[in-house]
């Protein structure tokens, strides 16, 4: 059951993630990715991490696609010319080396089947969401709040970079 | 039980496919839903490790990405807009200013 939930979510994601390539207009290929973030969040689900399935399809797919939709529809430029730019050797050699590394890493590694389970005193008795937000604000709650430093700083830039000209003095 | 390998494979595919992305599209666009291709890529790869290893922690820097993404795409955009202003144009190799 589980080995047929991951074969779909799987090859969706990695399918509508070639379609993200393949699409010469960016609309089309903003919606191939609204699919791809959704069975994300499936593959979340059967992972067990029922909290990051949510914040994927709240931030992922209601936030940062509908602002990706935006800017397609606000620049308003016509897709034409070539489909694959013009490369330099150098960048070739980079992506080949990539896809040899990346091939030979899955068919040389030896995994362990199943790793042996670890006992975790003390948070399996909870919930994911609960787990999360006890150890985010006791052990995490540091990275928490430059976070949140990260998110004003981009907010403030965004906005200064989008508004164009601007009078200072 | 599905094997982890499987999900570390899953997760190499799908960053392959984000670098390769990168690579060969030229609408400045398109490359940055392909930077959004491989911070998927890795969050399967922590959250798949989370699972198969017990440890909540993963899960938490899955939530950091996600926000540093969401940080990214701002500023991406406005970047976006300020260059087609300048420009006219979203193709990135007419982007060659700072080239000697």
């Amino acid at each position: 059951m589980q080995l047929a939930m991951f074969s779909y979510f799987g090859s969706a994601i990695l399918i509508s993630a070639l379609f993200v390539l393949y699409f010469r207009n960016p609309i089309y290929s903003a919606m191939s990715l609204l699919a791809m973030f959704m069975h994300i969040a499936g593959l979340y689900v059967i992972l067990e991490a029922e909290f990051l399935a949510g914040v994927q399809l709240l931030v992922y797919a209601g936030a940062i696609l509908v602002l990706y939709l935006f800017v397609v529809m606000l620049l308003n430029v016509e897709s034409r010319g070539r489909f694959i730019q013009r490369q330099t050797p150098i960048v070739v050699g980079v992506g080949i080396l990539a896809v040899v590394e990346i091939s030979l890493l899955i068919l040389r590694t030896r995994f362990y089947p199943e790793l042996p389970p670890i006992p975790h005193p003390g948070v399996e008795t909870l919930g994911n969401t609960e787990t999360i937000g006890m150890v985010l604000y006791t052990q995490y709650l540091f990275p928490f709040e430059i976070a949140s430093l990260v998110l004003l700083i981009a907010l403030v830039g965004a906005i200064v970079l989008a508004k164009g000209k601007l009078k200072f003095r | 039980m599905v094997p982890l390998s499987w999900y570390v494979a899953l997760s190499s595919l799908l960053f392959l496919i984000g670098l390769v992305g990168v690579l060969i599209r030229r609408n400045i666009v398109i490359v940055l839903l392909c930077i959004e291709i491989m911070l998927n890529a890795v969050n399967i790869n922590f959250v798949a490790f989370s699972k198969y290893q017990h440890v909540i922690d993963a899960q938490i820097f899955v939530f950091f990405v996600i926000t540093v993404a969401a940080a990214e795409v701002a500023i991406g955009l406005g970047i976006i807009i300020a260059l087609f202003r300048l420009k006219e144009t979203i193709n990135i190799d007419e982007f060659n200013i700072l080239k000697l």
